[in-house]
């Protein structure tokens, strides 16, 4: 029996009741996003601290008097998540070593989408990440600055339309390849570095819980569906999440200590992506020979994380 | 009972903080501060205080980090220069905002454009609005006395915000200089543990830092405006109590000789030292003047200025920072805004000195004083001049 297709069933028993992020958020009808901060939470448990950048999960959560957080949450600004998350770590560290605290472990999260995690936020997660913090830290990434109105980051993909790189006479939209924001993660070698999607809702569980088991520091690249931004049906957020994992164009994987696996969950053979492309604005625009172009790239990429999975399966 | 010591006033400083009984600090090596950073890393290594240092990639996540751990409940401290602190500016204001007792120390140092190391305070006025606690020092002792004070007063139950220690880069800093540490008995009973307000920890989770529009902006503002205006109060109760454990009195602004003087020179930082001794060279020859030292530079002390400045004929305001486009300097604008509402007040002069290390001596003082005391017809009131400036 699949899991995913008979998720209600199995739910209840799998994932944790205890909602850390209450309803009555801000968030837009079927954002993918604080669907996988919800599961994100589930999965971190109660002993969670959580420090977020500025964006939109940030903003549909905390308007001042009210919160949507269960959990301890700090907020400072938009590039330093990380450093702030390096700073709650080191200050628990102390604590709990000179006797201020009850000894208890609490796991450190960072926050931040895509803008805050591989545009502005880069460098204090880079150093966040390379002064080996007991952290894990977690990009939601909807593709573009979509709290400032969908303008293109570094992660958008190619060829997708957004209010700064937008599809016009002479212009396909975006014009360059999306950052690679996980293997830069590897290069850091933190001992875990995941991809994972709330459409997969069990593997992206299981993946934070693993994260939270390193004594160290850990990431996960979240791939969050945004229906406001990528001009779609908001009853999307989900089937469009599976699509972008069974066409290859965001692959599931992770790399414990170096060793890539790919997850169970795609398939042996992929979809092609203008089946993907089909139900989203932001790529209407595009015809055959660009959809042929990109989807030469998103088959580059994936046969490059085949190999890597394959040639250190074959060094071992 | 305190020994006497001659030491390098970065380490001093670093060693004051060591006394404090921190947590965690946060600093990235920026010129002149650096050996603040590198000697309490030495003091971490060696096990003489347990705390956590993070060697942080930039002055903006020091900032980040330390607003992270504060916001655990942990006593916090950092150090930057210049550049550092105007990449840490973003922050600023939110440290205050967000109430967290956090300490700076700063070696006050040229902001670039050209790139220049040396001490003026181009680095600290930019962040005058940002809503800190902010004190001037002008030799080593004081150094260490400010820097340890400044824990209690930032975490003190009705201040909880962020307070800077201005030390003049080089100038102060790299100066070796006799210093008194205060006993380690009597610092653990003059700051006892912080007790914060609220902490990031499951057992009681709340929300920091959140998001707010019109409807609770201006309150919030109104808020920090009266905690900063507040703190005053135990600013001063700080300095009495040490005062009493310590023999070293400190007060918001402070005189060398200013009774009965006509003419009142105003400093800020290391350079009041120099100052003192034109000040003697002039009494000497028969004239009356004297000098106000500003130590407290947020909140400012209006009542205080006043009190000082108002028996003056004239007083000349020093800046060691230009107000491009405006009024000069930007303590000769506040000294102008705090009498502005005195029916007689003293002809204000402004003279913009000490720019990127360019040397003030007893002479140039000296000279200033005499040239402000033989203007009679006041024509250079209200104007500034880039003392000794080649044309």
């Amino acid at each position: 029996m699949n899991i995913v297709e008979n998720f209600d069933l199995f739910a209840p028993r799998l994932i944790n009741k205890k909602e850390l992020l209450s309803s009555g958020h801000r968030a837009c009808q079927g954002c993918g996003e604080v669907l996988a901060v919800r599961l994100m939470c589930k999965a971190l448990g109660e002993n969670t601290v959580i420090a977020s950048a500025t964006g939109c999960m940030e903003i549909i959560s905390s308007m001042y008097p009210t919160t949507a957080w269960e959990l301890p949450w700090i907020h400072v600004a938009f590039e330093n998540a990380a450093a702030v998350a390096s700073g709650v770590e080191a200050g628990l560290k102390a604590l709990r070593r000179k006797g201020k605290i009850a000894d208890r472990d609490i796991k450190v999260v960072g926050m931040a989408g895509d803008g805050g995690t591989m545009d502005i936020g880069m460098q204090a997660l880079s150093g966040a990440m390379e002064r080996g913090h007991n952290m894990l830290f977690v990009c939601f990434d909807n593709e573009a600055y979509m709290n400032t109105g969908i303008q293109r980051s570094s992660g958008t993909p190619m060829g997708a339309s957004t209010t700064t790189a937008p599809a016009g006479k002479v212009s396909m939209g975006q014009k360059t390849w999306k950052k690679n924001m996980a293997e830069i993660m590897v290069a850091h070698n933190v001992p875990y570095v995941a991809t994972a999607c709330p459409s997969y809702p069990l593997d992206f569980i299981r993946k934070v819980e693993k994260a939270k088991k390193v004594k160290g520091p850990s990431y996960i690249h979240c791939f969050s569906v945004c229906p406001t931004g990528w001009r779609c049906p908001s009853d999307q957020a989900v089937s469009l999440g599976r699509l972008a994992v069974e066409t290859g164009i965001f692959p599931l994987f992770e790399v414990e200590n170096g060793k890539y696996k790919l997850s169970s969950e795609m398939p042996k053979k992929l979809t092609p992506i203008k089946n993907y492309f089909k139900s989203q604005g932001r790529y209407r625009h595009l015809g055959e020979d660009e959809i042929n172009m990109i989807q030469g790239g998103v088959d580059r990429e994936y046969r490059k994380l085949l190999n890597k999975v394959q040639c250190l399966a074959a060094w071992d | 009972m305190a020994k006497r010591v001659g030491m390098e006033v970065a380490l001093a400083v670093a060693e004051a903080v060591g006394q404090c009984n921190i947590d965690m600090a946060a600093v990235y090596p920026i010129t002149p501060q650096s050996h603040i950073g590198e000697h309490l890393s030495d003091l971490v290594a060696d096990g003489k205080i347990d705390a956590e240092f993070v060697t942080v990639e930039s002055e903006h996540s020091a900032i980040s980090a330390i607003i992270g751990a504060s916001g655990t409940g942990a006593r916090v401290y950092t150090a930057t220069s210049s550049q550092g602190l105007m990449l840490m500016h973003e922050i600023l204001p939110i440290a205050s905002a967000m109430r967290l007792p956090l300490v700076m120390g700063i070696a006050n140092r040229a902001v670039s454009g050209p790139l220049n190391i040396l001490n003026d305070h181009s680095d600290i006025m930019p962040q005058r609005d940002c809503g800190w606690i902010s004190l001037f020092v002008e030799n080593g002792q004081e150094a260490i006395d400010l820097s340890i004070q400044a824990f209690k007063i930032a975490e003190h139950k009705e201040v909880n915000l962020p307070v800077c220690v201005n030390i003049d880069g080089f100038q102060l800093t790299h100066m070796v200089e006799p210093v008194e540490f205060p006993d380690q008995e009597l610092v653990d009973k003059f700051l006892p543990a912080r007790v914060p307000f609220a902490t990031l920890h499951p057992s009681k989770p709340v929300t920091m830092g959140a998001f707010s529009m019109a409807d609770y902006f201006t309150e919030i503002m109104k808020a920090k405006d009266e905690a900063l205006k507040n703190s005053k109060k135990t600013i001063l109760a700080v300095w009495a109590e040490w005062a009493k454990m310590f023999g070293r009195t400190y007060k918001p602004v402070e005189t060398y000789k200013a009774e009965g003087a006509e003419i009142l020179l105003l400093t800020m930082g290391s350079m009041s030292e120099t100052a003192e001794l034109a000040i003697d060279e002039l009494r000497a020859k028969g004239l009356a003047v004297g000098l106000v030292k500003l130590r407290l530079w947020r909140p400012f002390p209006f009542a205080e200025i006043k009190e000082v400045l108002l028996s003056a004929k004239k007083v000349l305001v020093t800046d060691r920072a230009v107000s491009f486009g405006g009024p000069g300097g930007p303590v000769c604008s506040e000294i102008k805004a705090a009498l502005y509402n005195e029916k007689d007040r003293p002809t204000i002069y402004n003279c913009i000195i000490g720019l990127g290390g360019r040397d003030v001596t007893v002479a140039d003082f000296a000279s200033m004083i005499k040239k402000v005391a033989e203007e009679e017809a006041n024509k250079n009131a209200d104007t500034y001049e880039f003392w000794g400036v080649r044309e």
